[in-house]
């Protein structure tokens, strides 16, 4: 019998070479895919990984996100590596028809063929689910894929990554990471009133979902520009840095995506961002202590934040993020404030750092005015500084969250 | 009929502080692992929120996280010539409900026992003669030492984060510390909590007296810290909310803190909560066991096989479990044979009240194990020649809460409701302090637990019988500390002072400690003890039974400490056991 298996393997190994060049492809796939996170859209709340039918939000209405899995009738089972080449470089479908750029080939247009043969290779080796996903669900004229003609026309340039050959090799890699798969402007620069990105503002910090997606540029009042590369690093390995923890959308990113990420293309990333974006606008005067409202905003504060965040705003290492200098309490917009406070949040926990650490909602109690003194109050202590927040705000984001089911 | 379930590699029966442990610790090496709860799952932010934690009418009075008597309950008498009667309320005693059991609920108390607890029999006989030994005693030497014991200590207050100061490191005494504990190897993980007034009145009396105080070792942690399982945990806040409360600042150390986050990353981890293990099922031969067989909230009956099961109850209801399991033999008093059952616990409390003119404690500022203890009068730190009595206390000043409902001390004799009550809460709220003794109890022939002849639960099964009073031994023992604590508090300047004696026959009423003990004990002989060494039914080999039901009398000190000890202890021969299967210890 052994000699019979022998002799199978013996003939076997011709393909089996094949296969295993597969196998590798297929491996450096999933690590891509990992890389672009393409779960998190592609995949149905409680439903199966890459099967689509998520509701991905847009300012034009709900678009449900295809099934990646290589089922024939519902899938890409018909679907050539050339196909999906061509879906990533050019946003278009096997019949020539148009994708939406909420399937961001505007940036996954810089991937290379390789790299995209790569993903077709791994999402092969998926087991087909067959969902049938009502993809016709955004209203007029929206609905029309035609009119993405002139919209790609206006906004969009195909065309694979460039290295810029004066910068160093990390460099590079890092910007092909960020501005390829890792699509990260789709979240966090501006759109026009088209949802193109605001090419000028790259990077600069985006409303998104209720949150504000920070300005990630080296910008040092609301971007990274106090943060060490190590810190950045950090912060996607494991959602934490000394300061800070991830929540809202950014957490699940860390966990599909970039926990799972080698080391060195983070601090790729991290070495990229860095040298992304200029000073930015100088801090404004902070509001003095005195103010009506940093009064009320510094007895909320007291009562109900101080336990944890502590009352100089220090917080604690790995379970509470420190407020002092923390950017995402000085962006221009305080949406992702106000929406920790109202609804509450989970930050991310991974297998290093497996806490979970969560900040209990506040909506319920604390009126419209009274968070957006606290908020007041936060954005211009212990060093910070930015413009006061008002009841208005408040009010309109509770509704939005409340009418998105928070 | 029960419907039969894939096998799993291990079956943990209750998900507190020892299951967790031993779940995450097995899980992680690669076995299938399966937790069977009844009572719900619990998460710090949704369960314990901020804005509704710290309820005390919910939790202390209404016992939201505690065991509710329809599910589970106890027949109490005080000696087998009387009848027992159902507790329809918990009252002396709170057993914890859900997923982190009573390490949700538990002040954070975390101590090691003293070198000579282990082996107390023999130590009190070689010092003071057989003489000394109360009479009807069941006291046994550990089959342990505290030497075995120590690397387990140091593990599990590592996962703990407990905050505290070393008094010995490996024999070379720590001003500051305790100097009569074992010797250690390495100090506490966080530096002590800081301590109120009326402990820095209460170090200057007792140092002034000769005694050596030193800051209570504490779960209720001083600074940021995270433990070997990468688990985070936050600086106490001091707000007075730990006992009958889970912790909201994720600052008290518990499976919710401590182990959970990593165990629900475990791929072969799988939690079943609200249900309730009714039965270890054994093999024909009564040798092994199968599995075990539990109820869902349904009402369902499901069988779960599985290769090995680790019972990991709070300690009565694992005694409970192995008699309703006809695993090991049940323990008679007339004959004194059998040992399920055998050696029950309790603990005593004893103290002083002190009333000052003008102090200010602020007792709302507080933590379960807030506070400086003493242990001149523990164990046998002390002659016990001129005494009479086997046995010591652990003397603390402490604050545990200040809170509304339930904190209102007046001075004996005040009215009970009235302006006059009124008048006098408001006037010593803020001046009077505690010292307390919290005292061994010996086990003894007739305390002990059984199957109830009469009361049934919910499902048909018998009800476990409690029988237990407080000895002479215990009363001797606990109102002699109550004077030493007297003493103290007269030292730290109270104006007047209240001696707060050991009633005697114990009554189940009124709360006095939750720190219930044996009944299911560890020993080196088969006809007096349920376990081995390594916790392993000497019955049924694969069969581990974890907490404080395996401790064969009690000691002066809260249990959790040396509860953990013990699970490290066990993890370890489990390990063993799983390379080659069988008793660990021969007969």
């Amino acid at each position: 019998m052994r000699s019979v298996i022998a002799l199978m393997a013996l003939i076997a190994v011709g393909p089996a070479l094949a296969e295993q060049d597969n196998y590798i492809d297929a491996q450096r796939g999933k690590a891509l895919a990992t890389a672009g996170d393409c779960i998190a859209c592609h995949t149905a709340p409680g439903g199966k990984p890459f099967a689509g039918g998520f509701a991905l939000q847009t300012p034009f209405g709900a678009i449900m996100t295809p099934n990646l899995t290589p089922d024939d009738a519902t899938g890409i089972g018909r679907w050539s590596k050339d196909n999906f080449a061509r879906a990533m470089h050019e946003g278009r479908r096997p019949d020539g028809t148009y994708l939406y750029p909420a399937f961001p080939y505007p940036y996954y247009t810089k991937v290379t063929r390789q790299d995209a043969d790569a993903i077709y290779d791994y999402l092969r080796t998926l087991a087909p689910v067959s969902n049938v996903v009502n993809r016709r669900t955004l209203p007029f004229p929206f609905s029309i894929r035609t009119s993405m003609w002139g919209w790609n026309a206006l906004f969009f340039t195909p065309g694979y990554f460039a290295p810029e050959p004066a910068r160093s090799e990390e460099f590079n890699r890092g910007a092909y990471l960020v501005e390829g798969l890792g699509h990260c402007g789709a979240c966090h620069t501006p759109l026009n009133a088209f949802g193109a990105n605001k090419a000028d503002r790259y990077l600069q910090g985006n409303a998104i979902d209720n949150w504000i997606a920070p300005n990630i540029t080296n910008d040092s009042q609301a971007g990274l520009g106090k943060w060490s590369v190590e810190e950045i690093v950090q912060y996607l390995k494991n959602g934490q840095t000394r300061t800070s923890l991830a929540s809202g959308p950014m957490k699940d990113v860390i966990e599909n995506s970039t926990s799972k990420m080698p080391d060195a293309d983070l601090k790729a990333i991290a070495v990229y961002l860095k040298e992304r974006g200029a000073a930015g606008s100088p801090a404004p005067a902070p509001l003095p202590a005195g103010d009506p409202q940093m009064q009320v905003g510094q007895a909320i504060f007291t009562d109900t934040c101080s336990a944890c965040h502590a009352s100089n705003g220090s917080g604690v290492e790995r379970l509470f993020p420190r407020l002092a200098g923390n950017a995402i309490v000085k962006q221009d917009d305080a949406s992702s404030l106000v929406h920790i406070i109202l609804t509450g949040a989970r930050a991310t926990g991974t297998d290093a750092r497996p806490t979970s650490p969560a900040m209990p909602s506040l909506g319920y109690r604390l009126n419209d005015s009274q968070v957006a003194a606290v908020v007041t109050y936060i954005r211009n202590s212990w060093g910070n500084a930015a413009a006061r927040v008002d009841a208005d705000v408040v009010r309109t984001l509770r509704g939005r969250l409340s009418s998105a089911g928070n | 009929m029960a419907r039969r379930l894939p096998r799993k590699d291990v079956v943990v029966v209750g998900l507190g502080w020892t299951g967790s442990i031993l779940a995450l610790e097995l899980a992680s090496s690669g076995l299938d692992v399966v937790a069977i709860e009844r009572g719900p799952w619990r998460d710090t932010a949704s369960d314990f929120n901020i804005g509704t934690a710290p309820d005390e009418l919910r939790y202390a009075v209404r016992h939201d996280v505690f065991l509710r008597p329809k599910q589970e309950t106890l027949t109490m008498r005080n000696n087998p010539s009387q009848a027992a009667l159902p507790i329809r309320k918990w009252g002396s005693f709170l057993p914890g409900n859900g997923v982190g059991g009573a390490g949700v609920h538990w002040n954070g108390q975390t101590w090691r026992f003293l070198p000579d607890d282990f082996r107390i029999r023999t130590h009190m006989i070689e010092r003071y003669g057989e003489g000394i030994m109360p009479e009807g005693n069941h006291i046994q030497d550990w089959p342990v030492s505290y030497e075995d014991l120590e690397p387990y200590y140091d593990r599990f207050e590592y996962v703990a984060g407990i905050s505290g100061k070393a008094g010995n490191i490996k024999g070379s005494k720590q001003p500051g510390g305790n100097p009569f504990e074992g010797a250690r190897e390495r100090d506490y993980p966080t530096p002590p909590m800081t301590q109120g007034y009326a402990q820095t009145l209460f170090t200057k009396a007792a140092g002034d007296l000769g005694l050596h105080p030193f800051p209570r070792p504490s779960a209720n942690i001083s600074v940021a810290y995270t433990n070997p399982y990468g688990c985070s945990m936050a600086p106490c806040t001091y707000c007075g909310f730990c006992e009958r409360f889970g912790c909201s600042n994720y600052s008290k150390a518990s499976p919710q803190t401590c182990v959970l986050p990593a165990l629900i990353r475990e791929p072969s981890f799988e939690a079943r909560t609200d249900s309730e293990v009714t039965k270890v099922n054994l093999a024909k031969d009564g040798k092994t066991a199968t599995g075990v067989t539990y109820v869902d909230l349904n009402g369902e009956e499901w069988e779960q096989p599985a290769d090995l099961v680790l019972v990991c109850a709070y300690s009565l209801f694992n005694v409970r479990l192995l008699l309703l399991s006809g695993i090991g033999k049940p323990y008679d008093p007339a004959t004194g044979e059998g040992v399920v059952g055998r050696n029950y616990a309790y603990q005593t409390g004893s103290g002083s009240t002190a009333f000052f003119e003008d102090a200010k404690f602020n007792p709302f500022a507080a933590a379960g194990s807030l506070g400086v203890a003493l242990d001149d009068y523990n164990s046998d730190n002390f002659d016990h020649g001129p005494h009479g009595f086997v046995g010591g206390a652990s003397i603390t000043s402490a604050y545990t809460n200040g809170r509304p409902i339930q904190y209102h001390p007046v001075p004996r004799g005040t009215p009970t409701w009235g302006s006059q009550w009124k008048k006098a809460v408001k006037e010593t709220y803020q001046r009077v302090t505690n010292v307390g003794a919290q005292g061994s109890v010996m086990s003894y022939r007739n305390n002990y637990l059984d199957l109830d002849p009469t009361y049934k639960d919910p499902l048909g099964r018998p009800l476990m019988r409690m029988t237990f009073d407080y000895q002479d031994n215990e009363k001797k023992m606990a109102n002699w500390m109550a004077d030493r604590c007297d003493e103290i508090a007269k030292a730290m300047g109270a104006k007047t002072t209240q001696v707060n004696r050991l009633n005697v026959p114990w009554n189940v009423v009124p709360y006095q400690t939750t720190h219930n003990t044996g009944g299911a004990i560890m020993g080196s002989d088969p006809k007096t003890s349920v376990l081995n060494r390594y916790l392993q039914s000497w019955d049924v080999s694969n069969v581990f039974v974890m907490g404080a039901s395996a401790f064969p009398q009690n000691a002066g000190y809260n249990p959790t400490g040396t509860v953990g000890a013990l699970t490290y202890w066990s993890l370890d021969a489990i390990k063993k056991y799983l390379k080659s299967p069988g008793p660990l210890v021969q007969t």
